[in-house]
């Protein structure tokens, strides 16, 4: 107990100087099936700070998921740890620690959308789970579907959306609680090539507005460097980090940059890479 | 006239021949076999029964008492069948420790228990409540139980990766959830609830529409017997569509109503 006020007494001194957002150690996870231990994700080491854009790169299989998952407090950890702002994520006992898991957004592959709430109550359930007043709630969500691009659908149910737009729902839910990270599993996977660029450009806008931190993981390549200041590409059996490539490009970036050399010397170099792996 | 326009327009159209076409039938047979109006009354006479059958004061008092013991029996059977529906979906344990009970019981032929549930209850209202709300109480309970099972994992996770406390989940995502699945149970249950009423007070009642149709059939009223059967369509029907009322007002999201509405627009 004691030390439990210690600790939420000292991180906001650290946080203010250069505690980094986020901070894995070692962190590794195993499964147990039938036909023994699988090694999911091993090792990683990878320390992200505030208003990075981090990419997670690689094939199925790498660990990429796995280990977002273990970073957004939806699966426990078997080694290692995860600081977010200086504070342990993980506890002991393989539960999570509620003041450092509500600094995290988290948006899906699908939009996971509750098909009972308009836009609205969706994107406001976070604030809703939060106790904040009913007006404030809705005055912060209609700002959000504005910012998201979904001004004039906030009454709309999930169903009467497309796919792009239920995402960009998605993402103002995950947005609606502030959060100090956020954390993107293959939002714009189920997308197609077209309505993705534009998800590309809306979402690099959002988090230039909010100065928002992520996490993003991704299978498509041009996609990771044309987001990210950093992409980390993952290796399968166990899962590691191979190698972690910046991606200096001033913002906002324009479609236009996919064409320049400069931009696609990093793609082909990944590329390579990742095709060496067989 | 466009597809939309024709999905809608459709059952006014179909319906009302069909109801035609039957008692033109009816007739026709009746008159070309020339059966005994005492075994099968042909359309006039039942239509000359059901007419003085409305202009019956005791219809009404029947009415009443029949509706009120659906109606109680129905509203038991959706509030114990909730909550033992969502006790037992949300303890495994105990609904696997519980199956084979309610299996038996679920299969016993429910009806049989009327004797003893008139010694138990008596000849009123509490014997046909009982009945009423026994025959309506399983597919309540097991379509919520369903219900609860099938809150979708994305959800469950949306859930986890806010921080959202036990209650929070319970109110928030298994209460909407199992919506769907409460309103298909009691859109079988109110239909069930009629026939308990009924039956009940066929076997042993001395009121209600039940002890009317007894009567008819006593005294030999073939067309006052149909009569009665048609006057407790209409009121299945009535109870029927007040459910599904209920379901288009509290899930307009779901697929079995946004789907049909947006069909026939």
């Amino acid at each position: 107990m004691s030390n439990e006020a210690l600790v939420q007494e000292v991180t906001p001194v650290t946080a203010s100087t250069e505690v980094p957002r986020l901070r894995i150690e070692g962190i590794g996870r195993d499964f147990h099936t039938r036909s023994g231990v699988t090694h999911a994700v091993s090792g990683i080491d990878l320390t992200i700070q505030r208003g990075e854009f981090v990419a997670l790169i690689g094939r199925s299989g790498c660990g990429k998921t796995t280990l977002l998952r273990m970073i957004g407090g939806l699966l426990a950890p078997t080694a290692g740890s995860i600081e977010v702002d200086g504070r342990p994520l993980w506890r002991g006992n393989g539960q999570v620690d509620s003041n450092a898991i509500t600094k995290l957004g988290f948006v899906f592959q699908e939009s996971n959308l509750f098909p009972w709430f308009s836009v609205l109550d969706n994107i406001a359930l976070p604030m809703k789970l939060r106790g904040v007043g009913k007006k404030e709630r809705r005055r912060r969500a209609t700002e959000l579907a504005e910012l998201v691009g979904l001004g004039g659908f906030e009454k709309s149910y999930p169903r009467e959306l497309s796919g792009g737009m239920r995402q960009r729902a998605a993402i103002a839910r995950a947005l609606s609680t502030e959060p100090e990270l956020l954390l993107m599993d293959e939002p714009f996977g189920a997308l197609d090539a077209l309505t993705r660029e534009r998800m590309n450009l809306e979402l690099q806008r959002i988090v230039l507005e909010t100065t928002s931190t992520v996490v993003f993981v991704t299978h498509d390549i041009p996609e990771a460097v044309f987001l990210a200041d950093r992409i980390v590409h993952m290796t399968p059996r166990p899962g590691r980090i191979r190698q972690i490539l910046p991606a200096d490009f001033a913002k906002p970036r324009s479609v236009d940059l996919q064409t320049t050399p400069e931009f696609n010397d990093i793609v082909r170099k990944l590329r390579h890479d990742i095709d060496e792996e067989d | 006239m466009s597809r939309a326009r024709m999905m809608k327009l459709l059952p006014w159209i179909v319906t009302p021949s069909l109801v035609v076409l039957i008692i033109v039938a009816w007739q026709v047979i009746v008159t070309a076999l020339n059966v005994n109006p005492f075994i099968f009354p042909p359309p006039g006479d039942v239509w000359a029964a059901f007419v003085s059958l409305l202009n019956d004061p005791r219809i009404w008092a029947a009415t009443g008492v029949t509706v009120s013991e659906i109606l109680i029996g129905f509203l038991i059977a959706v509030v114990v069948g909730l909550v033992v529906g969502v006790v037992l979906g949300k303890l495994p344990w105990l609904e696997v420790s519980l199956r084979p009970l309610i299996v038996i019981a679920q299969v016993a032929p429910k009806v049989a228990f009327v004797p003893l549930f008139v010694i138990w209850f008596g000849f009123g209202l509490t014997s046909k409540i009982v009945l009423s709300a026994l025959l309506a109480f399983f597919p309540i309970m097991l379509n919520v139980l369903l219900g609860v099972r099938s809150v979708e994992q994305g959800h469950r996770e949306v859930m986890q990766s806010l921080n959202a406390t036990t209650w929070q989940r319970f109110v928030q995502l298994d209460m909407r959830s199992l919506q769907p699945y409460l309103f298909a149970g009691m859109e079988v249950g109110i239909v069930l609830a009629t026939i308990g009423a009924i039956v009940g007070e066929y076997l042993g009642g001395n009121n209600g529409l039940g002890n009317m149709v007894v009567s008819a059939m006593n005294a030999l009223d073939a067309a006052m017997t149909f009569a009665l059967i048609i006057w407790l369509s209409i009121l299945g029907l009535v109870l029927y569509l007040i459910v599904n009322e209920l379901k288009r007002f509290f899930i307009p999201w779901h697929e079995s109503v946004y789907g049909l509405r947006t069909a026939t627009a």
